[in-house]
């Protein structure tokens, strides 16, 4: 009873930040909106006793908007975000959209046949969660790293306009290079 | 009930021990245990100052946020050999507490539409982004040693020897990455006297009292799981864990004043050079002898 309360409060604070997200006025309260809205989820996770992947995405969360939030102020047209914006664009197809997601989603929700529950939960849920990850799919997940982490470094080599001869000169013999930032350890 | 209250009282008692601790070894003026306690009522009988057009709401959810952090990171400590929040996945709870702490920093800089407050929270967000990585690496290899994530059976598995014998690089990253996170000692920077104060700039009253002490809690409560994770946590003869548990913690603290206060603030940008070409790889090289080391059975 007390679980399903929880679960219920937490469910519309997690919808109703995510809504916040679409009629505050700064890019601040926006990004932390939406932090609030991962938060509620989190705590959704929790209530359903899975410790670790509510723990997990709080982290994973909140670091992402932390960081997401420097950006989105950055570039938006008014750096200080203290004067009015909205996060509005193309607002009745947004809207349609939204609406026809949201009714697919839940209509699968309560229509799909759940198959029933067997055996126990196990106690250590996050072990559980570790097995199934990591023990059969190894070797996919290893993979997976390394290709995230090659598109990671691939992404930023395609992004950074600087390359070795505007550090290093046409001759790549110009030392110290010509850094913006001089960095803490010797080049 | 009973267990919040020790989490409240054992937190508010490490964060005055460093405050004054680290108070006296700046200003020389060994007041003890006084001159945290004076100053915290000093501020909150101070009215609060503001700024103009502040964006209050932001700026009040940071502040409060900071101590109810440190307190939540206590809270998976085994003090009394049990925590108050025993789950699965205490070191991860730990690392979020922390993390959420980005939120709260940066919202502290943010809120009073102040430029000095602002460049201090963006300063603490590019410091985050060079320790937290080390910092994770330090949290999980004493989670592998042990097989579990669960504070209480990091504890267990230190019963034959201390974890920090094995893993002396993670300590220091771990503690070094305390430093970063309650933006203190040489990873204060975001709070520097460059930028008039930071993030703390245009704080005052209770809410300055609430950032100060929050990271004061913070510092102990790092200290206290530092002692959990390397240091055998309440493992020791004759006295009983919590005292050994404290006795461990207290010394963590000394000598993190002692080295701290012995180094520099470094510029943010230098330290992110250190932390991605030296700590990155040297707690990612101390994680990989763990795994061997767990491999060969070396950990029982």
């Amino acid at each position: 009873m007390l679980t399903d309360v929880t679960l219920a409060v937490l469910g519309v604070l997690a919808v109703a930040a995510g809504g916040a997200v679409f009629t505050v006025d700064s890019m601040a309260r926006a990004t932390y909106a939406l932090l609030a809205s991962f938060l509620a989820v989190a705590g959704i996770v929790l209530t359903l006793d899975l410790t670790y992947l509510a723990v997990v995405t709080a982290l994973m969360m909140t670091m992402e908007m932390a960081i997401m939030g420097v950006f989105m102020v950055m570039f938006m047209m008014n750096p200080g975000g203290l004067m009015p914006m909205t996060m509005m664009h193309n607002t009745r197809g947004a809207a349609a959209v939204g609406v026809a997601v949201f009714a697919l989603l839940t209509t699968g929700i309560w229509t799909i046949d759940w198959p029933d529950a067997r055996g126990r939960p196990s106690r250590d849920s996050t072990h559980q969660l570790a097995e199934a990850l990591m023990g059969s799919h190894m070797l996919v997940m290893v993979v997976v790293a390394a290709a995230l982490f090659a598109t990671i470094i691939a992404g930023t080599v395609l992004a950074t306009h600087r390359g070795r001869y505007d550090r290093f000169g046409p001759n790549l013999d110009a030392r110290p290079p010509r850094d913006p930032i001089p960095g803490g350890l010797p080049r | 009930m009973g267990e919040a209250a020790l989490v409240l009282l054992v937190g508010l008692g490490l964060g005055a021990v460093f405050a004054a601790t680290d108070h006296a070894v700046l200003t020389a003026d060994a007041h003890g245990i006084g001159v945290p306690i004076r100053r915290a009522t000093r501020l909150l009988l101070t009215q609060r100052r503001t700024t103009l057009a502040p964006d209050r709401l932001l700026w009040r959810i940071g502040c409060v946020a900071v101590p109810l952090l440190a307190f939540g990171s206590l809270a998976v400590v085994p003090i009394t050999g049990s925590s108050l929040l025993s789950t699965t996945a205490d070191l991860v709870w730990f690392n979020t507490m922390e993390v959420l702490l980005w939120g709260a920093v940066w919202l502290a800089g943010w809120g009073p539409n102040a430029v000095h407050a602002l460049t201090g929270g963006y300063r603490f967000l590019a410091q985050g982004l060079a320790y937290e990585l080390p910092l994770m690496f330090a949290i999980i290899t004493a989670g592998l040693g042990a097989g579990s994530l669960n504070a209480e059976s990091v504890v267990a598995a230190q019963d034959g020897m201390w974890f920090v014998v094995t893993m002396p690089v993670a300590f220091a990253a771990f503690l070094l990455g305390a430093a970063g996170f309650a933006f203190w000692g040489p990873l204060s920077a975001p709070a520097g006297a460059d930028i008039a104060g930071g993030v703390m700039s245009e704080l005052s009253g209770v809410d300055r009292l609430s950032v100060e002490a929050g990271r004061a809690v913070f510092l102990g409560s790092a200290a206290a799981m530092a002692a959990t994770l390397f240091l055998g946590g309440g493992h020791g003869p004759w006295l009983p864990g919590t005292a050994w548990l404290l006795i461990k913690t207290l010394l963590v603290i000394g000598a993190m004043i002692l080295a701290g206060r012995r180094m520099p603030v470094v510029r943010p940008e230098r330290f992110m050079d250190v932390a991605w070409i030296v700590l990155i790889p040297a707690t990612l090289v101390q994680a990989l002898a763990v795994a061997l080391l767990v491999i060969s059975g070396y950990y029982g």
